[in-house]
């Protein structure tokens, strides 16, 4: 499979907001893809702390966000003094979705590479106009 | 703004050619292992060319490969400063070679401290009322230098409190490690407005709507907006609304260590002057650059 966007995983260290199982699993997942990915013990912490990484990683079109509600992942990063690029970016909700939602609307192609254009297809996931899909 | 962390140390896990595949299940328990150590980390296989972007800035970064025994990049190469060797290592050993390793480059190690917990604030909601600024009582609000809301002491904020986003009349504060929606993030429906108007009108701790009198310009206004400041008044208005505030914690999930590490009556007189003077200040700096 081709993995041509940027995937960032947010560990969320500090709290049980996201189910534990979901964690492991999303993580367990993305280790087995195949796929190139990049994770954060904690996106709130990193935006507390106004890390350069923050930046690097807002500057990077195409990115898909495992995180919390879009909002929140978004507001952090403003926060930080790097907001997101809106370009192609998609916020996978942990606290919503379960391993296999979750997984699907990491690692599926982008749009312009699938013959339908609907992008992503798993409830919980958002694109940055804010539709559901 | 907390204490940025000393130079936090990227971890890479290097996979691509010359350097073999971790097995499966070390590759999964590794990554959890690192994360929970506070390290973030990259992973990088497949074909593509390592591009500057992977590569960031060499100094901080630590790349773990399995290289049987030949890594092929010495340290300083490629632009990485240290490049370690892990093959055949299982997954206590190579996170105490990252600790070691990161004991270079950061003073203290990574430990377990603050837990995130501070206010993030929708700019596509805010409208810079400047409430959340006059409600709080632990400077964790402050305002630009052209009157814009900022959230500045992320770490004066009581772990688990999400009192001041009660005072939002837009719902525009959000503690993403919260609970329930809309504070955790969650869409904001009309409803939520309308409940959270409803709630425990602790605006009135900040004796009345002062801040849109403020931004109203008539003579009427002005009067009205001057009885109000009475500094009596907003003082007793505001040891009433923290007394009733105490009475219904268990509705608005304000932790009791909060509750008791209530200012006194003296500090809260000082904190809410100097936030309503702060307050005022950014407003009238926003109304001229308006
Ligand atoms: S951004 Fe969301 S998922 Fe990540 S640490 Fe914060 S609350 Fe947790
Ligand atoms: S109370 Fe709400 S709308 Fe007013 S400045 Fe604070 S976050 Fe913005």
């Amino acid at each position: 499979m081709d993995h041509p966007r940027r995937i960032l995983y947010c560990h969320c260290a500090f709290a049980q907001v996201i189910p534990k199982d979901v964690k492991q699993g999303v993580l367990e997942r993305l280790a087995d893809s195949g796929a190139d990915f990049e994770c954060v013990p904690d996106l709130c912490e990193m935006s507390a702390r106004r890390e350069p990484l923050l930046q690097q990683l807002s500057e990077q079109p195409n990115t898909r966000i495992a995180a919390c509600y879009p909002r929140a992942v978004q507001g952090l990063f403003t926060a930080a003094g790097s907001p997101l690029k809106e370009s192609g970016l998609e916020i996978v909700n942990l606290r919503v979705l379960n391993v296999d939602e979750a997984t699907e609307a990491l690692l599926q192609p982008a749009a312009a590479e699938t013959a339908t254009p609907e992008v992503p297809e798993t409830p919980g996931s958002e694109t940055t106009n804010g539709e559901l899909s | 703004m907390i204490a940025p962390a000393n130079l936090k140390v990227q971890v890479l896990l290097y996979e691509r050619f010359p350097a073999e595949p971790f097995e499966a299940g070390l590759r999964a328990s590794l990554l959890a292992g690192l994360l929970d150590g506070g390290y973030p980390v990259q992973v990088l296989r497949g074909e593509s060319e390592t591009t500057e972007r992977d590569r960031g800035n060499g100094e901080n970064r630590i790349l773990l490969g399995c290289f049987g025994g030949q890594p092929p990049m010495d340290d300083g190469e490629h632009g990485f400063e240290r490049v370690r060797d892990v093959s055949g290592l299982g997954r206590d050993e190579i996170l105490s070679l990252v600790e070691e390793a990161m004991g270079e480059v950061q003073e203290a190690p990574v430990g377990r401290r603050w837990k995130p917990w501070f206010p993030v604030i929708d700019f596509d909601r805010c409208t810079h009322c400047m409430q959340c600024l006059s409600f709080c009582l632990f400077d964790v609000y402050g305002a630009t230098s052209d009157g814009k809301i900022q959230v500045q002491n992320e770490s004066n904020c009581k772990t688990d409190c999400p009192a001041c986003s009660r005072v939002c009349p837009e719902v525009a504060i959000m503690f993403p490690k919260y609970k329930a929606g809309p504070i955790n993030g969650d869409a904001v429906s009309d409803d939520d407005v309308r409940r959270e108007a409803m709630k425990v009108d602790i605006s009135a701790l900040l004796g009345g709507d002062i801040y849109a009198l403020l931004r109203d310009r008539s003579e009427k206004a002005k009067s009205r907006f001057s009885k109000e400041r009475d500094d009596e008044r907003a003082l007793r208005e505001r040891e009433r609304c923290l007394n009733k505030l105490k009475a219904t914690a268990s509705g608005l999930e304000i932790p009791g260590e909060v509750l008791a590490s209530l200012p006194s009556a003296d500090e809260i007189r000082e904190k809410a002057e100097e936030a309503r003077r702060k307050a005022q200040q950014a407003l009238a700096l926003g109304s001229t650059q308006q």
